[in-house]
């Protein structure tokens, strides 16, 4: 018997916090609003480290019904919540990475006029997210889906005056939708086939499926389609387009929800979704094949941008790539281990250059940075803990993840290895390229000079604490960075490899959940599964397997010392080099630096087309010059011929409506009269 | 008095009590304040007494309740037979819930004539939820008919510049569509001696009216036309964003908020009611309608210059869902046909007032002549984006359960309408989201947006409610779907009937 764990708590405490500031913020003080907000982000963290400290006494997964939501014949949907593995690592990431953020975020919105939206937004965030996070059926994680897209549409248009952040956000949303769209229709396929969208009950269904070796069937159409979802939700290809121009966000939103969590609930949604994956083997070939596209593509755009925050937004996707690379070849908990590690060390990276740029008042652009390691210390050391994680440096947590991943890449193909470890390079190259402008060489910017912030007034941080100059942050945005960066330093020896002398406790401790329900039928099991006999978690490989995996760790390495060495010839050492392979490479770096004109792209084809048929061709053409045409001509018609009650058709709607009451009276009375007869 | 007793006056309570109001409010002397308090009280004792219909409402029964059934005339042989189930009970309570807000609405921005205009309002009150509770079918003809005269003079007495053109374009328009459903009526009253639903409804059943088979198609479309123009169902569009742009704003809300349910209603209790066979037979063309209708509409209002006429498409829209719905024949579309009617009601009457609120401040509905209005009137916009977000489906607000459900339904019936219907996910994202940037985001661009005041008390007490259901209704729908899902699942008993036998031929 399961103790009762009360999880219902856990999103509605931040709901409460959002509700207080949203309601009583705007007369409340900052100190309050901070209170407040910081409680309630903060209740939920420690309600989730409670959940894990009595972990050992939960049998699993711990259901918990709250209330009937939905009920529609047979079917039925209720707020209820489901606990394992998967979602406990989730929810300690979330709760634990956003009251960081959370802290971080008083030093950095301190000045901000709405300083009470920001958090009241921020909490509903926080409460949309572990909604879908613990949501024990397909329909609550929905809410908690598109919740967090609102609460991620409020933040990216966080200064709504800006143009620029009101269309960003609206774009979020909207292209989010265009996958929920493909989200609905896998639920519906759900329904149709289950008559569920209860976790528990659709995989019990799924589980004696066999997998789909003939062609694409059912679960690979669902597949697909909640694919399709996770696209836009976490930023693949070709949904990715929102994500860059979310970076109009406050820059602990971009950390938060754009890096961090929101977007990894995409990687989540179809790792929870495994039983399905794992029988429709074309579905996971696409989820490999975006993941791996969508890495290494937006890590080459990564290379030419200039704004700090647009380099960190293309790694994000990337990195999201890697992980959904992983769900591809079936190496669930790889991913999920990418995706905490992820959340640790991108989460720290944002937070840094928001730090950065609060330092430099409201610069975003790398070009006007440089020089800066001695002035702000602390945000320079940080970042560099985050810079090594990311390039995979050994040691730090990034080198395990995405070393997990590439692995388990190259058992099921060695084009994805292949490609994942170019990625590696150019990632490695890139954020040593963010490291060397941003904190070596000379200054270039003008924050000392003019020490008046009004130059920068549009940029993201205001930074006017009354300073000027370059100033390292406060305590309260250095303490979550330095937490941050011990996390990224640390945070990868959860799982380290066998061939490393590890065992790999995350993969053990994710294997209830991954390993338990992988298809029955041995040969023809999940990509990259090597056969049912070797069932086994990544800890407890076979010694031939560990020198390979041993080798390929080392070409990994290799390609991020290579990255930095890149980096640093271009970027150190001969800062002349770039421009002049940027000259030498006519079009192409154009292209890249112009994101290959995709966005554009989509305009000319969708959005375009979209206006203008529905100006010209719907309304103008059929709802004016046909439709309504005919239906006043016809009524010219039938005024030409009735001519005999011209006296009638004065054109006065008064005496219309007079005729029709005239005559509705006498027929009451009439009908009165004779019913009272 | 027992609830017994009350149960049987209470529909005649509930649907008289406006009219009564609205008579008693002629011998007022011409005292503005004193008539809109009035009309207030009235309007919201009319909502409270039609409380008692869902809180004792036997869920699980399947036949019509609190009915009263007097013979009225005898030749013709007429009654005055109300009745309500599942269906229509909450129709009801969305028509009582919506007047009292539309009597706030107009509190100030109706200067002359007040008299007459909040007398028309209840006399529409009475009118429209004489639709939902007729259970005569020459009852519910009058009530139908009833309706157009106060809401057509509503737009033309009350409207903007070009009221009596969309006056008389709604009057007609209806009116006509109206005409067959009248002969259809007379046919059935030729043939069965009644015009009470339940009688004709059990000799459909039995087969015992003559002649019906070779009547019925001619019959169904004759209801159908009259519906469908009031729905109003793709082609038969085009008088509603006339109608809407012109109208007052309390007569927005109604015209939205009900009386377009008044057609969805019918389809469902009369189309599906008494022609099972023909429902079925003609399910395929009508959904492929109200597919048209929920993208076209969606796509015309993304592009529309004017914020009532985006609103009043996107009506067009919501209402094709409905009708979806419906015509997918299975529990799923039906129920989630009616949340849609009523979440729509409460949404797109929200939208309205909100419309209503800035043209009286700027006697406008131009979009373009907006932008930058949420650091004018933040609560205004904060308002605003709540019912955006309803209106768009957002989950735990009451759209999305309505369309979900439609969707799903829809999907079960033909996958591919289901498909393509669900790209109005979508598309009500662009439309409303589009608007709401560029009425409330940006710098203002117009100097005089500067001063515009944010919502005063009455207007919060009229927005807010809509918002705060809108929310409920998302949150706890079981308690709106626990009298409907019964109802509808008998609704759709015979229809499964018919079903089974054109498999089995």
């Amino acid at each position: 018997m399961n103790p009762n764990l009360n999880l219902w708590l856990i999103p509605l405490l931040p709901l409460a916090g959002a509700a207080i500031n949203g309601f009583l913020g705007k007369k409340s003080s900052r100190k309050a609003v901070t209170a407040v907000a910081l409680f309630f982000c903060g209740a939920a963290f420690a309600m989730a480290l409670s959940v894990s400290m009595r972990w050992s006494s939960l049998t699993l997964p711990y259901h918990e019904f709250f209330a009937h939501w939905i009920r529609s014949g047979n079917f039925s949907a209720d707020f209820a919540f489901y606990l394992d593995q998967l979602s406990l690592v989730m929810l300690l990431v979330v709760t634990g990475v956003g009251f960081l953020i959370h802290v971080y975020s008083v030093g950095y919105m301190w000045d901000d006029p709405s300083y009470y939206r920001f958090f009241t937004y921020l909490n509903l965030f926080m409460f949309f997210m572990l909604t879908l996070i613990l949501a024990d059926n397909y329909l609550v994680m929905f809410i908690g889906w598109e919740g967090v897209g609102l609460a991620s549409y409020l933040l990216i248009g966080f200064w709504f005056t800006k143009d620029s952040a009101a269309s960003a956000g609206k774009k979020a949303f909207i292209v989010n939708r265009v996958g929920d769209f493909g989200f609905l229709i896998a639920l519906f396929l759900l329904i149709q086939h289950f008559g569920s969208l209860n976790f528990t009950q659709v995989f019990g269904s799924v589980q004696p499926m066999g997998v789909e070796t003939g062609g694409a069937g059912l679960l690979t159409a669902i597949g697909i389609l909640l694919m399709v979802g996770a696209c836009g939700k976490s930023a693949q290809i070709p949904l990715y387009i929102w994500l860059p121009d979310a970076m109009e966000g406050p820059t602990p939103v971009s950390a938060l929800i754009h890096a961090a969590t929101m977007v990894t609930a995409g990687v989540y949604m179809v790792s929870r979704s495994h039983v399905i994956f794992e029988r429709a083997p074309i579905a996971l070939t696409v989820v490999a094949i975006i993941g791996t596209l969508t890495a290494f593509f937006a890590a080459t755009i990564g290379v030419a941008q200039t704004d700090i925050k647009k380099v960190l937004a293309y790694s994000t996707v990337s990195q999201l790539g890697y992980m959904f690379m992983a769900c591809g070849v079936g190496a669930f908990s790889a991913g999920i281990f990418h995706l905490m590690t992820h959340a640790f060390f991108k989460g720290l990276l944002f937070l840094a250059a928001g730090s950065v740029i609060h330092a430099v008042g409201g610069e975003q652009d790398m070009r006007k940075m440089g020089g800066l390691r001695k002035r702000i210390p602390w945000t320079f050391w940080t970042m560099t803990a985050g810079t090594l994680a990311i390039a995979g440096i050994p040691g730090l947590a990034g080198f395990f993840s995405k070393d997990a991943i590439l692995w388990r890449a190259y058992q099921a193909s060695w084009a994805y290895w292949l490609v994942g470890l170019v990625t590696a390079f150019i990632t490695s190259f890139y954020m040593f390229r963010l490291w060397f402008m941003t904190f070596f060489g000379d200054y270039r910017g003008e924050a000392e000079a003019a020490h008046d912030h009004a130059g920068h007034p549009a940029h993201d941080a205001h930074g006017g604490h009354g300073h000027g100059g370059i100033h390292e942050s406060p305590k309260v945005m250095i303490i979550p960075l330095v937490i941050l960066a011990v996390l990224s330093v640390v945070g990868g020896y959860v799982g380290v490899p066998g061939s490393l002398g590890g065992n790999n406790r995350f993969d053990q401790f994710l294997a209830p959940v991954f390993h338990a329900s992988t298809p029955a039928d041995g040969e023809h099991t999940v990509v990259g599964e090597k056969g049912a006999s070797e069932q086994t978690t990544e800890g407890s490989e076979p010694k031939t397997e560990a020198s390979t995996e041993l080798l390929f760790t080392a070409i990994s390495v290799l390609a991020a010392l290579l990255g930095f060495g890149l980096a640093w010839l271009l970027y150190y050492k001969r800062k002349d080099l770039p421009d002049k392979i940027a000259g030498s490479l006519n079009g192409f770096y154009e292209m890249v630096v112009h994101k290959y004109y995709i966005d554009e792209l989509y305009a000319a084809v969708f959005v375009r087309p979209l206006i203008d048929g529905s100006t010209r061709i719907l309304w103008q053409g059929v709802d004016r010059n046909i439709i309504d045409a005919a239906v006043n001509d016809a009524g010219d018609v039938a005024r030409h011929a009735s001519d005999e009650v011209r006296h009638m058709q004065s054109g006065n709607i008064r005496s219309y409506a007079g005729w029709v009451a005239a005559g509705a009276a006498v027929v009451i009375v009439l009908m009165i009269w004779a019913g009272v007869r | 008095m027992s609830i017994d007793n009350l149960s049987s006056i209470i529909l005649t309570l509930v649907t008289f009590l406006p009219l009564a109001g609205g008579l008693l409010l002629i011998l007022f002397p011409r005292r503005d304040r004193d008539i809109r308090i009035f009309a207030l009280v009235i309007s919201l004792l009319t909502f409270a007494v039609s409380i008692h219909l869902p809180v004792h409402f036997q869920r699980s029964h399947t036949e019509f309740q609190y009915q009263i059934d007097l013979q009225w005339v005898t030749t013709p042989n007429i009654h005055y037979h109300m009745g309500i189930d599942g269906i229509s009970l909450w129709l009801v309570v969305l028509t009582t819930f919506l007047t009292p807000l539309c009597v706030l609405i107009s509190w100030n921005s109706i200067h002359e004539r007040a008299k007459e205009f909040f007398i028309l309002l209840l006399i529409l009150e009475t009118a429209l939820i004489g639709v939902f509770t007729s259970l005569d079918l020459f009852l519910f003809y009058f009530f139908w008919e009833a309706t157009l005269i106060p809401m057509a003079l509503l737009i033309g007495i009350f409207g903007h510049e070009r009221k009596v053109y969309a006056a008389v374009k709604f009057f007609m328009y209806t009116m006509i569509g109206s005409v067959f459903m009248l002969a259809a009526i007379l046919w059935l009253y030729a043939h069965t001696g009644s015009f009470d639903f339940v009688v004709i409804r059990d000799q459909v059943m039995r087969g015992a009216v003559p002649q019906f088979p070779a009547a019925a198609q001619w019959l169904f479309l004759g209801f159908f036309l009259a519906f469908a123009v009031k729905v109003p169902l793709f082609p038969f569009h085009t008088w509603l964003p006339d109608a809407h742009v012109e109208a007052p704003t309390a007569g927005s809300v109604l015209l939205a908020g009900v009386m377009l349910k008044m057609g969805t209603y019918g389809m469902l209790r009369f189309n599906l009611g008494l022609f099972p066979e023909q429902s079925r037979h003609n399910a395929g063309w009508i959904m492929t309608l109200a597919l048209i209708g929920i993208i076209y509409g969606a796509l015309v209002a993304m592009v529309q210059p004017n914020m009532k006429k985006l609103i009043a498409y996107s009506s067009v829209s919501h209402l094709g869902f409905v009708v979806l719905g419906i015509f997918s024949f299975t529990q799923a579309g039906l129920n989630g046909a009616m949340f849609v009617m009523l979440a729509h009601g409460i949404s797109t009457g929200g939208l309205f007032m909100l419309a209503g609120i800035l043209h009286e401040r700027r006697h406008t509905y131009e979009i373009s002549e907006f932008g930058g209005l949420a650091s004018v009137m933040p609560v205004y916009a904060a308002s605003y984006l709540a019912i955006v977000l309803a209106s768009a489906g957002l989950p735990l607000m009451n759209g999305f359960i309505g369309e979900f459900l439609v969707l799903s339904g829809a999907f079960q019936a033909r996958a591919a309408y289901g498909i393509l219907a669900a790209t109005g996910v979508i598309w009500s994202a662009v439309y409303l989201l589009w608007m709401y940037q560029r009425v409330f985001y940006g710098k203002v661009t117009h100097p005089v947006n500067n001063s515009l005041r944010d919502l005063s008390a009455i207007e919060k007490i009229a927005v807010w409610p809509c918002a705060g259901v809108a929310l409920l209704m998302g949150v706890a729908p079981i308690v709106w779907l626990g009298a409907i899902d019964p109802a509808v699942q008998a609704a759709l008993t015979p229809l499964t009937r018919v079903a089974s036998r054109m498999v089995g031929r």
